[in-house]
């Protein structure tokens, strides 16, 4: 038998300063949601490399909004890392204001998304532009709420004293969610508002 | 009594863990009843229920191909309307391709990995019972469809603008999408279980280069459904919204492009051929070596060959738009690409034939559907590789030529693996044997049905006659080949009925088998047929790719320490974490108990989609706000599992 | 040497079924066909060589003398057969890379459209019937027929293809490969038929209820009966002679003419095919029926039970202007 995988020291039990199978999964879930993004852009690169009309319909978006919108969704990211190593020195304040401060920052994130629909000049059926417009946006939009919820959840976790500096892995785990919703906004962020620009 | 922050799990003899097999009983077995089954976690049960179901759909698919057959087995026949064939064909091909041919893949796998890991479970038991859930939640609502005369007519492959609302306004397409956007949660939740567990949950010693084949495979698939599947599940969102909000991303009057479906579905459906047959093949793999008394014949070469066919898989899915009016150099590219995949299957086969060759043959029933398993293979794949030439397949595609390749690789492939497998495996799952003699005249009627029903396919499409047509006229010459292809297949389902009578006798009362009845090497023979419920006393130390073999292979000094000495987990549910390279212990992972989370949220999330795609809002609301709350429960951090210190 | 007698054999099977059917791919007069013919002739050949070999291989894995057991059914040691994938997988990349060869060179043989082809056609699918256009520099030369496309033989024919309404897809076996009718696109493909003869085609992607019924021909005629053939193309339909053709095409008037046009006659309907020379044709709604006036009469009596779904709908008519109809239809030469 080989010594060599006998354990020299005792194991930890459960999650414990380890990662967490969960943290493994997650990576998996941002793996399949990355191709699903990356599909919505192919979507859109395809058909944009097929029309015939003037493409972006009614010329590229603005960086009006577009420009707070995404500093606002990387604060939001750096909070989050902020809170995030609070709870590993224990600090159970620290985790708890930084995850209301990027739930906060996330909220605005999308009222700015939604102000930006809201004052497009067409709408969701119009042609097929308006249709990836507001569908890929739509669907990160999406990803940034399902976000805030496992935010809140975990809010509610810490409030109840429920980590330490020993376990938190729900609070890892969600934050891999969190940084993954803003680099995806960054690809978004380059295929709608600079790409166009490019050509 | 504060949670357990570290420990040294106890390294015990075979004998002293005999006095704690009760209390391992005790903890792991799931209570008998309805609420039992229900809310079970254990991969045996979840395994089983994979493949009972999905060999129930093998049946109902099966059944829409013997109608079909009727309708089509002479010129001008009446038996059916053209929209109840569209919608047989239709129902076929997702029965078979969705239905079928993944979920008993991944009720082999669901059964076997932590058997043959070393484990004790699968890395998220309640995710395990969740992914069963959505995929039979998917197969009913597609069926519900059915049922109602609506079910979807459009193929499988479902090509816009026929999909979109104008030209097929009733809900047969949406019942489609809705079915495939909970078969994909299934899926892609299957393949995290299936990459985590391998990450993590092997035994210590189980190195990489020690797993066997299947592992291999249903891990290669896993990775490429993880990437794959978004495609399929994208594009039916985006017809759905096509369909019901109005929008353009497939209709060509508003800037939208129909090819852009054909890519999409593509670009999932080439991984997924590979999906549905990948680990059936690592069966054939793990089942010869057994059959012919030595070890597989190439190991690294073929687990290479395994995933360098996915990887390759990824860049072919242009061949089946070759006549879509593409440019000359993207279809050679593709045309190349869909040749060069033929190297790692040939790997495979001569591995096979190699194995065969320099072993010791036992004529058992699961050698006999493997043996012919590698034949059906080259047959299959050879009529792919015609059709990867662009120009023969400008002649060959959309016909019965195609129709024959694809029903050689996939029952070829998939259906006689499978059946072998369940031929060697059945007596660990039950505890008895199946009969030999019945299987072995199931063997050679399936075989000879089959070859008569799909051969004469090759000739037919030679003649000129296309696919999913429901009649053809007397003057084209297809009668006699038609007639010829119903009587096989016909004959070919006799086959199959003979070997689901003997899965049904054997089970009742099929000789009795022991723990290692075909003297197989790997750790799932080590334990009792069936198993008992936490599959290992002791998590054995593994050395060498066939622990039970070691003494007659003489491969050196190591021994690995299967019935003999092992890590005695028994504070809860306890199996143990390894490093990803070298499998040394990580970390005791604590493991669920039963709950009903997982029925609850697949409920859930099939009322909130069925409740969006439909637009019943209520259902949609309710089914919504149940899911959040079900998840939230499924998560919250509790002390059994080490989640939380209080 | 016997597997290379063997497959050609077991080749000759297929191809002797194939031949002399009307749909059938092998063929001895179209260009393309022709090409690509050999091209799966080589393919299939080294398919069915391998499969012979791989069982026979198989075979003898399995039955061959071996040395008697005397270790009880004992497993047996890692050794020996590598070779067997070195030397299969080997041996399976030449022969692949030759055919690679092949297969790019058929490719450059029949994939660009030439630029010196003699005439274009329009041909636009419908569900489930195929409209045909031959244009002319002159427009007023333009004319449309259905279901049916003449081309001079020995020359090259570019044919435009769109849709009406969903994917198609346009196949002739025995003169070139297929080529898919997509809506939003005009996909171009080109026919040369060697001899003079009727070949016929289908639709070959699944398009509706009645995909299995959307048949068409291409007739390849001399260059000098094609000129003919366009001359006569261009004539308006004959007017009636006598007092019941003269009511069945007032009738049509009345009845067809929402959809068909019938040029010389005040119908001009464009939703449904052309049927000013209906009599030039071989068969009714594009292949489903023989064209004679058996057929004619039951197809415009009921079209639905013909053929199920097809958007020719059933048009009251009572039986005496359903006759004059006939009548007068069956003199559109």
């Amino acid at each position: 038998m080989d010594a060599s995988v006998l354990p020299e020291n005792p194991l930890p039990v459960g999650s414990k300063s380890h990662h967490a199978s969960g943290w493994w999964g997650m990576l998996t879930i941002v793996a399949t949601e990355a191709s699903l993004f990356a599909y919505l852009l192919f979507s859109y690169y395809y058909t944009a490399a097929h029309a015939t009309n003037p493409w972006p319909t009614g010329g590229a978006p603005d960086f009006t909004l577009s420009i707070p919108g995404t500093i606002i969704l990387l604060a939001g990211s750096f909070v989050m890392a902020w809170g995030e190593h609070g709870i590993r020195k224990g600090q159970n304040g620290r985790l708890a204001a930084g995850l209301i401060i990027s739930i906060l920052l996330a909220l605005l994130f999308l009222a700015i998304q939604f102000w930006e629909w809201f004052h497009k000049p067409f709408a969701l059926d119009y042609d097929a532009y308006s249709s990836l417009y507001f569908v890929i946006t739509g669907f990160h939009m999406a990803h940034v709420a399902v976000g805030v919820i496992m935010l809140a959840v975990v809010l509610l976790w810490t409030c109840l004293g429920m980590f330490d500096s020993k376990r938190h892995s729900a609070v890892s785990i969600a934050v891999i969610y969190w940084h993954f919703v803003t680099v995806v906004w960054l690809f978004v962020f380059f295929t709608f508002y600079i790409s166009p620009r490019l050509a | 009594m504060a949670v357990e922050t570290f420990r040294t799990p106890m390294l015990v003899t075979a004998e002293e863990a005999e006095r704690h097999a009760p209390g391992l009983e005790r903890i792991w077995e799931t209570p008998p009843g309805l609420w039992g089954w229900l809310t079970s976690v254990d991969h045996k049960s979840i395994g089983k229920r994979y493949l009972v179901t999905s060999i129930i759909f093998l049946i109902l698919g099966g059944l829409e191909a013997a109608v079909m057959r009727l309708q089509l087995a002479q010129p001008g026949m009446h038996l059916l309307s053209p929209e109840a064939y569209a919608q047989l064909f239709t129902m076929h091909g997702v029965t078979m391709i969705f239905l079928y041919a993944f979920p008993v893949l991944s009720g082999f796998s669901n059964y076997l990995w932590p058997l043959l890991l070393g484990s004790r479970d699968m890395a998220f038991p309640r995710l395990n019972a969740f992914s069963y859930w959505m995929f039979l939640l998917a197969g009913i609502a597609m069926y519900v469809s059915f049922l109602t005369g609506r079910a979807p007519d459009n193929g499988w492959f479902n090509y816009v603008p026929y999909a979109s609302r104008g030209f097929d306004p009733g809900v047969n397409i949406d019942a489609y999408a809705l079915g495939m956007i909970l078969l994909g949660v299934s899926t892609t939740v299957g393949a995290i279980n299936f990459i985590v567990t391998l990450i993590r949950l092997r035994a210590p010693g189980m190195s990489l280069n020690r797993i066997p084949i299947i592992i291999w495979g249903t891990l290669t698939a896993s990775l490429a459904n993880l990437f794959a599947v978004p495609a399929v599940t994208l594009a039916f969102v985006l017809l759905w919204f096509d369909r019901s909000w109005g929008t353009h991303f497939f209709d060509s009057t508003g800037g939208g492009q129909p090819l852009l479906w054909q890519h999409l579905f593509w670009m999932f459906g080439h991984p997924w051929v590979y999906a549905i047959v990948l680990p059936a093949m690592g069966i054939v793999s793990d089942g010869l070596p057994v059959f012919c008394r030595r070890p597989l014949v190439g190991y690294s070469l073929v687990a290479l060959a395994t995933v360098s066919t996915m990887v390759l898989g990824f860049g072919v899915w242009v061949h089946h738009m070759f006549a879509t009016g593409l440019p000359v150099t993207s279809l050679s590219f593709f045309s190349s690409a869909s040749m060069v995949i033929v190297l790692p299957s040939a790997v495979a086969v001569f591995a096979w034939i190699a194995t065969i060759w320099t072993g010791r043959p036992r004529f058992t029933t699961a050698f006999l559907f493997f043996a012919g398993f590698v034949l059906l293979f080259v047959i299959g794949g050879v009529s792919g590789f015609m059709t990867a030439a662009v120009p023969a397949d400008w002649q060959l595609t959309h016909t019965y030529f195609v129709v024959a390749h694809l029903h050689y690789v996939i029952i070829g492939i998939n259906v006689f693996a499978v059946v072998g497998g369940v031929y060697m495996w059945f007596p660990k799952m039950t505890g008895r044997f199946m009969n030999e003699t019945l299987g072995k005249w199931s063997f050679w009627v399936m075989f000879i049905g089959f070859n008569i029903g799909f051969f004469p396919m090759h000739i037919v499409g030679l003649q000129g006659m296309p696919r999913r047509i429901y009649t053809y006229p007397a003057d084209v010459g297809w009668g006699t080949m038609n007639l010829i292809i119903t009587h096989g297949a016909y004959i070919f389902a006799v086959g199959v009925l003979l070997f689901l009578v003997n899965m049904v006798v054997s089970r009742i009362g099929g000789k009795r088998a022991g723990a290692n009845p075909w003297g197989g090497g790997t750790l799932e023979w080590s334990v009792s047929s069936p198993p008992p419920p936490y599959n290992f006393k002791l998590i054995p130390i593994v050395a060498r790719r066939h622990p039970l073999w070691e003494e007659e292979l003489g491969e050196g000094q190591d021994r690995s320490s299967t019935n003999t000495r092992g890590f005695l987990l028994n504070h809860g549910r306890e199996t143990l974490g390894t490093t990803m390279l070298d499998a040394e212990p990580d970390v005791i992972l604590k493991m669920p108990e039963d709950s009903v989370m997982p029925l609850l949220l697949s409920l859930a999330l099939t009322a909130f989609t069925t409740g969006l795609l439909l637009k019943l809002w209520l259902l949609f609301g309710i089914g919504g706000g149940v899911a959040l709350l079900a998840g939230i429960a499924w998560l919250w951090p509790q002390r059994s599992l080490s989640q939380i210190e209080r | 040497m016997r597997v290379v007698l063997l497959s050609t054999l077991l080749l000759g099977i297929p191809a002797l079924a194939a031949a002399g059917t009307p749909l059938g791919i092998f063929s001895d007069s179209g260009h393309d066909a022709q090409e690509i013919s050999r091209l799966i002739a080589l393919f299939g050949g080294v398919s069915i060589a391998v499969v012979v070999l791989i069982a026979l291989l198989l075979a003898s894995s399995i039955w061959h003398r071996r040395p008697a057991d005397t270790s009880g059914g004992r497993p047996q040691r890692d050794e020996g057969g590598l070779p067997w994938i070195y030397w299969g997988v080997g041996i399976s990349a030449v022969v692949l890379l030759i055919c690679m060869l092949f297969n790019l060179g058929t490719i450059a043989a029949v994939a660009r459209t030439p630029d010196d082809a003699a005439i274009t056609v329009q041909v636009t699918a419908h569900q489930w019937w195929w409209e045909v256009e031959y244009q002319d520099p002159d427009s007023h030369k333009d004319f449309l027929s259905a279901n049916e496309i003449h081309i001079p033989a020995g020359e090259k024919v570019r044919i435009l293809l769109s849709s009406a309404d969903v994917i198609h897809s346009f196949w002739v076996p025995s003169l070139a490969g297929k080529m898919d009718v997509i809506p939003g696109q005009t996909n171009v493909t080109w026919v040369q038929a060697d001899q003079p003869g009727t070949y016929r085609g289908e639709c070959a992607v699944f398009c509706g209820a009645e995909h299995a019924r959307m048949e068409f021909r291409v007739v390849a005629q001399t260059p000098k009966d094609f000129e003919a053939w366009k001359v006569h193309q261009l004539e308006d339909a004959p007017q009636p002679q006598d007092a019941t053709t003269l009511r069945g095409r007032l009738a049509f008037e009345s009845r067809c003419a929402a959809c068909h046009t019938l040029r010389g006659s005040s119908a001009a309907g464009m939703a449904g095919p052309d049927l000013t020379h209906l009599m030039d044709r071989s068969t009714l709604a594009a292949g489903t029926l023989p064209n004679d006036m058996g057929h004619l009469a039951d197809w415009i009596r009921n079209p639905q039970k013909q053929k199920p779904g097809t958007g020719m709908p059933k048009v009251p008519v009572s039986e005496a202007d359903l006759a004059a109809i006939v009548a007068y239809l069956r003199t559109t030469h």
